[in-house]
């Protein structure tokens, strides 16, 4: 199915902020909202993520994270059985002593998500009053708060934004005096975070936090002087915990790129009072260092036509960056949930006419894909390997939700992630076919 | 409710998976809601597998529950249908669907499609993934197997494969070597299931006068039907190692009818000579710790003990289907088998058994890597380095070449032992040289003194004399980490606050009873 291309009608290329939009219902192709825990517990030490769920859950969690890297990771699965279901057991009691137990074995735990999952959303399992009670209990070692990853309510990313409204809503209010504060909102890699906290610092912005904080209990406080800056594109819930305690949203496309980057900046930068000059000169190295990172790649992706299966909501802002700053064409950019306000500054700088597609009926979608053949297709691992296969060139989606994308300085590593599976076919040549 | 970090098993809808994706021509309707999806990239990237497996999830979410769930499930099945056009499907529920209860199997048959429709019961919240995929088989010889044949006619030399799934540990190479060998004995092989069969060719399998069960785990229950209802007597021997081989080729020899005696002497089977070979003297006795599922823990602590003359310190399995028998081949050893799947446990079990090597799954190759203990894997969970390239089964005379090779490699060489010892203050000799064969990769060193298992108490803190640990870095670096749990273990047992000499060596001495 190859969807009419629509010409704007004031003419112009750019701009578009009425791209058609597919809809279909089918089989879903993605991660559930567990899958964040992989990075989540990476990032936010002591913190530990105690999924309530079934075999199932924690196989998931398990086979995402790949390989089994870590001695004891802060993760695990609280695995319900038959005995919890029929009644036999109390399923409180058994939370309870579960939690209890874990405690004991990591003293370094000083908070405890208790996240829930399709089984326990089904049999109404009441994690909130759950981690109420817990909390109780071990306050103040350790904080217990809950939130849902289930496969029946978030898709993959989403479980960060279920997560991180739980903390945001745990925030303490401003203090009568308060001035005005940046909070830079979604997990990025701590060497961005660190990257974007010196250019902030540089410009003049120094009372800056990142949510989520890499300690579990940094203080996070929220009211009317808060402006908050999104680094991630899938964080529609948390952003209406902060606006309900009276926080801004500075509207701005999100970083990835050089454009991106110096954008994102920007719009905090204005809404700062920074000059235009400091701006200037506080981002010029990092923009030039962007642009040529992307050099190397701009010549292998130029023309080349893209097409995004839906996976992480990252793919609206890269479907901007390939577009806009690689020369990509945009054959198809599919996402799991389109979230139009957010996602405003990226959406009008894609070309006119992008075909998006939200929510997915994977097999027609995969017809539409062999129909288009597109140079590369950004997929996720159930589909990769099937379509390279067949002949196609793909990018695994996963491998820019685990790497470092955002900022200046990962510009062209970005940029490599798009272009690397080109030079393999290339260097490949006919090597599958013969 | 059982806390879980890393599971040996999935949910048995992950058994099924591994039926459906390693057959040709059947399909399988999955109630289940999106995420677990996930399952796909299991086939797809550890395997490597080039095709989706034929699998189609109707990821329900939140706001059907309650309302369409069962209308969602029909679409999606009908869908399947249309799209495959499979000669025969298999629909079930995952966990999340088992509690709603919607009845697949029921609503698959109201839609009175032309080809067998095989519902399956699989408890979620009770079983496990070798549990799924086995009931899974059953379920689908049960009812495409055909029972009308003629006895009489079938070829007494022929016989069916029953056992390698997807996603197996080495059943694409198991299957050639064990094909091998049947056609060696001149027996026929009448259809391998579930691996590359059709729904048409589970229908034919009672055209082979007996089966072979390579792995009990997945083909027991489907053989013991075919066994009961078509006559067909069943192997009872797991061809891995070179003893396991012999005798499995006298027990197919016995049940085809055929001489086995030129097929047993086989020259391709090289460990029995390499393990005689003066280079694995050093072999003798090392102390070696099994755990992997039961078919290959077992056939692993045979071959450890008659095939490589190891001292087999600790045997168990995940598998509780199978903890009779692994009870009885470890308490032939001398042991107490274990039998969990709490990787804790088993973390537990190799820190007290102190070993030299040890045979698990990817799991305790983790452990070993932690311990700093030389490790070599011999069994599912998967991983995808356990899918290689080259030819490399586990069964059969050549499987027991390459389990000779595997588990030999990340040992030191016999001769290169010697050597380190001789020359150990050699610039070139130094502690943290890997065994040369392993490349630059930087030793563990040695493993840094071993966190005492959670659950203990913590034990009396002792220190080190600075001549004792002097004397202890005079110990190779390969058998360092040990002598220093020991003598830890040895003065904290006696409450010795200071380690000195003489505790190093009173220490070796109780150890080496
Ligand atoms: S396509 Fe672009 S230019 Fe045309 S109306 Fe829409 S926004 Fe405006
Ligand atoms: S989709 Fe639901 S049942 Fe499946 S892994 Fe995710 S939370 Fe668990």
């Amino acid at each position: 199915m190859n969807l009419p291309f629509r010409p704007s009608p004031n003419g112009s290329e750019l701009g578009c902020t009425d791209q058609q939009t597919l809809k279909q219902r089918g089989q879903h192709e993605v991660f559930c909202g567990l899958t964040s825990i992989v990075w989540l517990h990476r990032k936010i030490e002591n913190a530990f993520f105690l999924v309530v769920g079934s075999r199932t859950c924690a196989h998931l969690i398990q086979s995402a994270a790949g390989v089994m890297i870590f001695a004891e990771p802060r993760f695990g699965t609280a695995i319900i059985d038959e005995r919890d279901l029929a009644g036999l057991a109390d399923i409180d009691d058994e939370l309870d002593s579960v939690v209890g137990r874990l405690l004991e074995r990591r003293p370094d735990i000083e908070l405890l998500f208790l996240v829930g999952s399709c089984p326990s959303e089904v049999i109404k399992l009441d994690l909130k009053r759950a981690a109420q009670r817990l909390s109780k209990l071990h306050m103040p070692r350790v904080r217990v708060l809950n939130y849902s990853g289930s496969g029946i309510e978030t898709t993959f990313t989403q479980g960060e934004d279920a997560c991180l409204s739980a903390l945001a809503a745990e925030a303490q209010p401003e203090a009568q005096n308060a001035s005005e504060h940046l909070i830079v909102v979604g997990a990025l890699a701590d060497i961005v975070e660190d990257q974007f906290r010196r250019l902030f610092s540089e410009m003049g912005i120094q009372n800056v936090t990142f949510l989520p904080a890499k300690k579990a209990n940094a203080p996070l406080i929220i009211g009317p002087k808060t402006k908050y800056l999104l680094a991630q594109p899938f964080l529609g819930d948390t952003a209406r915990v902060l606006e309900d305690r009276g926080a801004k949203r500075i509207t701005a496309p999100f970083p990835l790129g050089a454009e991106g980057t110096t954008a994102w900046l920007k719009a905090a930068a204005q809404s700062f009072g920074v000059s235009e000059e400091k701006f200037a000169s506080v981002t010029a190295a990092g923009h030039r260092r962007a642009l040529i990172a992307m050099d190397a790649h701009r010549d292998a992706l130029q023309g080349k036509r893209i097409f995004f299966f839906p996976d992480s909501q990252l793919e609206v802002p890269l479907a901007r960056f390939v577009s806009e700053e690689l020369g990509m064409r945009l054959v198809e950019v599919g996402t799991p949930y389109l979230h139009r306000a957010h996602l405003s500054e990226d959406l009008a700088r894609l070309p006119s006419g992008t075909l998006l597609s939200e929510g997915q009926d994977v097999e027609r979608q995969l017809d539409r894909c062999r129909a288009e053949d597109p140079d590369l297709v950004v997929c996720g691992l159930g589909l990769a390997n099937p379509l390279e296969a067949e002949g196609m060139t793909t990018k695994w989606s996963i491998e820019l939700v685990f790497t470092p994308i955002q900022g200046y300085d990962q510009a062209g590593d970005l940029a490599r992630l798009f272009s690397r599976p080109l030079d393999r076919r290339t260097r490949l040549g006919g090597l599958l076919c013969n | 409710m059982q806390l879980t970090v890393w599971t040996y098993e999935g949910p048995p809808h992950v058994g099924a998976m591994r039926i459906a994706t390693a057959m040709k021509g059947l399909h399988y309707v999955l109630h289940a809601p999106q995420g677990d999806t996930y399952a796909d990239l299991l086939f797809t990237m550890i395997e490597r597998r080039n095709a989706r497996p034929p699998v189609t999830y109707t990821t329900f979410q939140a706001r059907d529950l309650g309302g369409d769930t069962a209308e969602i499930f029909k679409t999606s099945c009908f869908d399947a249908y249309e799209r495959f056009m499979p000669e025969a499907m298999i629909v079930g529920a995952s966990c999340t669907a088992e509690l709603i209860q919607d009845d697949p199997g029921g609503l698959a048959k109201a839609l009175a499609l032309p080809i067998p429709v095989i519902p399956l019961e699989l408890p979620s919240y009770q079983k496990k993934e070798n549990w799924g995929a086995a009931e899974t088989f059953y379920r689908i010889v049960r009812e495409l197997a055909r029972g009308d044949g003629d006895r009489a006619a079938r070829n007494p030399k022929s016989c069916n494969i029953l056992g390698p799934t997807a996603l197996g540990f080495r059943h694409r190479d198991d299957v050639l070597e064990i094909k091998r060998l049947l056609r060696a004995l001149g027996i026929t092989v009448n259809v391998v299931a579930p691996l590359d069969a059709r729904p048409s060719d589970i229908a034919r399998l009672g055209e082979a006068a007996f089966n072979v069960v390579l792995y009990p785990e997945i083909a027991e229950p489907a053989a013991r039907y075919l066994a009961k209802t078509l006559g067909q007597p069943m192997t009872t021997i797991v061809p891995i190692g070179v003893n396991a081989t012999r005798d499995f080729i006298r027990e197919v020899a016995e049940l085809a009818g055929v001489n086995p005696d030129e097929v047993l002497n086989d020259r391709q089977s090289r460990l029995p000579w390499y393990s005689a070979s003066v280079d694995s003297t050093y072999l003798t006795g090392k102390r070696v710790f099994i755990f992997g599922d039961a078919t290959h823990a077992l056939a692993a602590a045979r071959i450890a003990k008659q095939e490589l003359g190891f001292d087999v310190v600790g045997l168990g399995t995940f598998s509780r289907e199978f903890a009779r028998p692994m009870r009885e081949a470890a308490s032939a050893l001398g042991l107490e088998a274990l039998i969990t799947d709490d990787y804790l446990d088993v973390e537990k079990a190799i820190i007290d058994a102190q070993p030299e090597l040890i045979l698990g799954t990817q799991m305790e190759r983790h452990i070993a890597k932690r311990l700093g203990l030389p490790c070599a894997v011999i069994s599912a969970p998967v991983h995808v380095q356990d899918f290689p390239a080259r030819h490399s089964p586990q069964m059969g005379f050549e499987g027991a070449n390459v389990i000779f090779d595997t588990w030999v490699h990340p040992l030191m060489m016999g001769l290169e032992e010697h050597l380190l010892s001789m020359f150990r203050n050699d610039h070139e000799f130094h502690d943290r040289a890997a065994p040369s064969h392993l490349g630059q990769a930087p030793r563990a060193a040695e493993p840094e003194t071993v966190q005492a298992a959670p659950s203990e108490k913590a034990p009396v803190i002792t220190g080190w004399a600075a001549d004792a640990e002097k004397e202890l870095n005079k110990i190779p670096f390969f058998v360092r980490g040990k002598a220093r749990r020991n003598t830890e273990r040895y003065a904290a047992e006696r409450g010795v606050p200071l380690i000195t000499i003489e505790t190093l060596y009173d220490a070796k001495a109780h150890f080496s009873r």
